[in-house]
């Protein structure tokens, strides 16, 4: 019973955090302005991290939590320098 | 020592001394000259110890066993023949030594040229005393190689340089058609042993394919002797030191083609073929040379032509086919190295002591060194042919053999007039030395006051000189035994009955000897006042320059074919360049798989994961999109593909392939901040495309709009069929069972990459190496566009905000923004370094291994150069991704020779659990030691490159300051 309940929020879960990909997608081509594809980006980086983690709930292994773990700990860079590259117009002085 | 390994010896002494000698100081002369000493007398001490097992027809042979299923053996074999060759490589080569000592001056790298003199010793004698065609092959090659190094000592010479290109291309080429002809050769013989190959003649010379043989084998052959019409390389490469001339140039390597056809003699000749092609070259080369060295104004150009037309002379003997028309050829190849060498270096003397060469120069040198002069004048009569001497008896030998009747041709007829003409032409260039060199009045504008050389740079030459007139007067107490066994060797029960005295009675080849004789001395009687003040080159023949030919084809190929090629066949613009290719694939898969359409299996949606399918239509919205903003939004098309990217991380994992996952995670977040460093100095864009397109543009956008769709829907399908297929028993099946039981590691990948594959990864990673080191060197010479030289503008507005307010310093805006980011990057450094060596240590069982985690500490290093700025962590922290680099090289390279230490091939693996304080059961795998390499290289060469973008803006920024301060003064 509970492994069916689980299942289901599993599934829910996936389906919610792919209509959040596709919502940030959109706003990554929409833009309008550099800062709000940026930001899209980190978000479709934490949804992706999130789907990683239902992955794993669902299918009941832990292997690909590493994944999920670069993404958490070294997704931010890229956003980093992303929004360096904005503010300084290099992303290494 | 009775057995071959006395071969090995000879054949290792030179190398090992060539490897010790490059290892000695530039300068060390006397050290150098007693090391190459002692090699080559060493040498020299072998091969005498080795001449009882060859005499009389006896071999000895050595095989060391290399690629036996290819038939490929390290054979070396010496019969008589190849005794003689020996002899004169090691015994002249001591002498050349002993020359060198003298010749060469103080400031002269002495390391590098006893060094190359002695490898190409170990060359040379591999090329005689190969028993393998393969290994001969390989030698010949050598010779090659080191000839160019050779002749090109003295590289700051500009004519040096084109000599020994020269030399190189037309010798190089020769060996590669020799090269294909010995291959040939022994597929015919059924065997690359030399042995058998000899044995075969009759079958080699009744195969269908035995004219290509000949003319591939005489490509090689005629090319390394220098014979017409590929002779004018020898002349130009006389820009050697007079030592390198003297040994390479007139007793050794021009000497390895008149070998090979004595070698290759009982097998290719006697037919038709042979006679034309070898007789043509050999007779025109001979009377041609003679002809040119008359005209030559420069000693070693006299000498070098007269040595081109001696080896015609040899090369014709071997073209008659007649037993005795062989003893005369091999008796006249170690008759020519000794009153050569000897006159090359008499030429070196007057060259060293007078500081020219050029014979209009040159005069009356008699009186001041009387011996010099004596010893050449000997040695100038021997290669005329003058009597008592040893060219005599060899020239007679040919005059003789030149009246015989060989076959029913032209070519046999006219042999006895160009016989004499050439010895005619030999009288005259010979007596033009001697005269115009020692006799006639003082010397006006030499550069030094010629005297005496020292006494033991004189003493080859005189060792020379003795053994000329030696053999001449005494030739059967001399040389007698030892021809014999060389002649025995190549000519086996065919050997004929011969005489070596010097008086046979007057007949019809004394007679040609005295008309030569007295006709070239006449000839130089008419020629001597027009020689003096004429310039270089024959008249008649200036016209028809070899090398002129040569320089004009090398032209064409190399520059003018290539400009023609690219005209019609590219465009250096890249788009029309993809597009072509794309088209050109599209058009070939289309090609290959017309017809096949009934083999497409039914698409169905079935089995379908929606996630994954949400995830691609994710993706691939984001690539269209990257690629439709990539020619005006650059950092739109960056943060599309980033999305990309990331979908494609996302299907490894749905498709079960974490440890592609791990990686390609880790490398898209180095490559988007990688991508971000170089957008800062693309030139900027210029301006919008027009909002109306033409009809061209319009015309061109959708026809490649149209072979991008195909190309993507074709490769789309080709992928989903493969995947549709039922898989074959592959590869993967082998290394899922073996991983364990063989590696030791549960993580197939990775056993894969560090054991099974282990040697693909040693080398990928050179590769890795090479690359970073490759990036770094370029951006050393980085110049940026002409707008990005100013710092960016976001900088200067922030700047001069801060210098406008009177609260705030410049700088402070930066401070500001980054204070609360860049104290998180700071400590996230040791949690990242943490994850580092969690991903290195569980990687032979889990997903991670060497490569993700040097990424992840190279990500690392790189959000430091974010927080603080490139001075910022320079100050702090000593990087050295170089030294990295050379570190992890020799770990992973280091740890696979470490097998070789316990007795087991290269990259052999050893495993075994171990119990680690506070870590708990670890595997431990000697392939650890191998991904430890790895992660230091693949930390090294991703910080490399970082930092070297990074330092660009430090760079031009420094460079901007310094041209301003410049300006000011």
């Amino acid at each position: 019973m509970s492994a069916t309940i689980i299942v289901t929020a599993a599934w829910i879960a996936h389906g919610a955090l792919a209509l959040a990909m596709a919502l940030c997608t959109w706003r990554m081509i929409a833009g309008p302005r550099a800062q709000d594809r940026i930001l899209a980006l980190d978000s479709l980086y934490v949804s992706a991290m999130l789907q990683l983690l239902t992955f794993g709930v669902r299918t009941g292994t832990t292997v690909y939590f590493e994944a999920a773990l670069i993404i958490g700990m070294l997704g931010f860079i890229a956003t980093l320098s992303l929004a360096k590259f904005l503010m300084r117009g290099e992303v290494i002085e | 020592m009775r057995d071959g390994s006395l071969l090995l010896v000879l054949i290792l002494l030179p190398f090992v001394g060539a490897v010790l000698a490059a290892l000695l100081r530039p300068n060390a002369r006397n050290t150098e000259a007693w090391l190459a000493g002692s090699v080559a007398g060493g040498g020299l001490l072998v091969t005498l110890f080795a001449y009882p097992q060859v005499s009389d027809g006896g071999v000895i042979r050595y095989v060391i066993p290399w690629i036996p299923s290819l038939g490929l053996s390290v054979t070396l074999r010496m019969d008589g023949f190849a005794w003689m060759f020996s002899l004169l490589i090691t015994g002249i080569g001591l002498l050349v030594v002993l020359y060198a000592r003298y010749y060469m001056s103080p400031q002269d790298p002495v390391a590098r040229f006893y060094a190359l003199l002695l490898t190409f010793m170990g060359a040379m004698l591999g090329v005689v005393l190969s028993g393998n065609l393969i290994l001969l092959a390989v030698f010949w090659e050598l010779t090659s190689i080191v000839s160019f190094l050779l002749i090109g000592y003295w590289h700051q010479n500009e004519s040096a340089r084109a000599g020994a290109r020269m030399a190189l291309t037309i010798t190089g080429a020769g060996g590669l058609f020799l090269f294909l002809g010995l291959i040939l050769l022994g597929r015919i013989a059924g065997t690359y042993d030399l042995d058998g190959v000899l044995k075969a003649g009759d079958v080699i010379r009744a195969h269908p394919l035995y004219s290509t043989v000949l003319v591939l084998v005489l490509a090689g052959a005629l090319t390394k002797s220098a014979q017409f019409p590929f002779h004018f390389w020898l002349p130009n490469a006389m820009a050697a030191p007079t030592p390198v001339s003297a040994y390479l140039h007139s007793a050794t390597m021009v000497k390895a083609g008149v070998f090979l056809l004595a070698r290759f003699w009982p097998v290719l000749s006697g037919t038709p073929e042979w006679f034309t092609i070898v007789g043509i070259a050999g007779l025109s080369t001979l009377l041609l040379g003679a002809y040119f060295a008359i005209f030559q104004q420069d000693i070693k150009g006299l000498l070098a032509y007269s040595t081109i037309s001696h080896l015609g002379l040899i090369t014709a003997l071997l073209s008659f086919g007649s037993p005795l028309a062989a003893v005369a050829a091999i008796f006249h190849m170690a008759n020519h190295a000794t009153f050569k060498a000897s006159l090359f270096m008499a030429a070196g003397i007057i060259d060293h002591e007078t500081g020219t060469r050029d014979m209009r120069k040159l005069s009356g040198l008699f009186r001041f060194m009387p011996y010099t002069a004596t010893l050449a004048m000997v040695a100038s009569a021997a290669m005329a042919g003058v009597p008592l001497l040893n060219g005599f008896l060899s020239k007679e030998m040919f005059f003789s053999e030149a009246l015989e009747e060989h076959h029913e041709t032209i070519l046999d007829t006219i042999a006895p007039y160009v016989a004499v003409a050439a010895g005619a032409f030999a009288v005259a260039y010979s007596a033009r030395f001697i005269y115009s060199v020692f006799f006639g009045p003082k010397p006006t504008d030499l550069p030094h006051m010629p005297h005496e050389p020292p006494r033991w740079m004189r003493f080859p030459v005189e060792l020379l000189v003795v053994i000329c007139v030696l053999v001449g007067v005494v030739p059967n107490l001399t040389i007698g035994p030892f021809l014999r066994s060389a002649v025995i060797s190549v000519l086996g029960p065919d050997t004929p009955a011969y005489s070596l005295s010097v008086w046979h009675g007057v007949n019809l080849p004394l007679i040609m000897s005295i008309a030569s004789i007295l006709g070239g001395l006449a000839l130089y009687w008419f020629l001597r006042r027009e020689l003096k003040i004429d310039a270089d080159g024959a008249p008649g023949m200036r016209g028809i320059d070899g090398q002129r030919v040569f320089e004009r084809i090398l032209v064409a190929v190399s520059w003018r074919g290539a400009r023609i090629a690219e005209s019609w066949l590219t465009t250096t613009r890249l788009q029309p360049q993809l597009r072509l290719v794309v088209a050109l694939a599209v058009l070939a898969g289309a090609w290959a798989m017309a017809g096949s359409w009934h083999l497409v299996p039914p698409v169905n949606l079935h089995g379908l994961d929606p996630v994954l399918g949400a995830l691609w239509a994710v993706g691939m919205v984001c690539s269209v999109a990257a690629a439709w903003s990539a020619r005006d939004h650059r950092l739109s098309a960056l943060i599309l593909v980033g999305g990309t990217g990331l979908v494609t991380c996302m299907s490894f994992i749905w498709l079960s392939a974490p440890d592609l996952a791990v990686t390609q995670l880790l490398v898209e977040i180095v490559t988007t901040a990688l991508i971000l460093l170089g957008l800062r100095w693309l030139p900027k864009r210029e301006g919008l495309p027009p909002r109306k397109l033409d009809l061209m543009a319009r015309y061109r956008r959708g026809r490649d709009l149209l072979i991008a769709v195909l190309a993507g829907t074709g490769l789309a399908g080709l992928a989903y069929f493969a995947m549709l297929m039922p898989r074959p028993p592959s590869v993967g099946d082998y290394y899922l069972e073996h991983a364990y039981v063989d590696g030791g590691g549960t993580n197939v990948v990775n056993v894969i990459l560090v054991d099974f594959r282990g040697f693909d990864t040693a080398f990928e990673i050179v590769v890795l190496a090479i690359v970073a080191l490759s990036v770094f060197a370029l951006l050393r010479r980085f110049r940026p566009a002409e707008d990005n030289l100013d710092r960016p503008f976001q900088q200067q507005e922030q700047d001069a905000n801060d210098e406008v307010r009177r609260d705030r310093e410049v700088g402070d805006t930066l401070k500001d923004y980054m204070l609360v980011p860049s104290v998180i990057m700071r400590w996230m450094f040791p949690a990242i370094s943490l994850f580092a060596a969690y991903l290195f240590l569980r990687g032979h069982d889990l997903p991670g291994g060497g490569f993700a985690a040097g990424v992840t500490l190279a990500i690392g290093f790189l959000l430091q150069y974010l927080a603080g700025g490139a001075r910022w962590v320079e100050e702090r922290l000593r990087i050295l991704p170089v030294r990295w680099i050379a570190v992890g090289l020799l770990f992973s390279i280091g740890t696979g020779l470490g097998a070789i230490l316990f007795g087991y091939p290269y990259l052999t693996s050893w495993f075994q659990y171990v119990e680690i304080p506070f870590i708990g059961k670890m595997p431990a795998a000697s392939v650890l030691v191998f991904d430890l390499g790895i992660f230091w290289l693949v930390v090294g060469a991703i910080v490399l490159v970082l930092v070297a973008i990074a330092h660009q803006s430090l760079r031009t920024r420094t460079r901007r300051s310094a041209a301003e301060r410049q300006e000011a003064a």
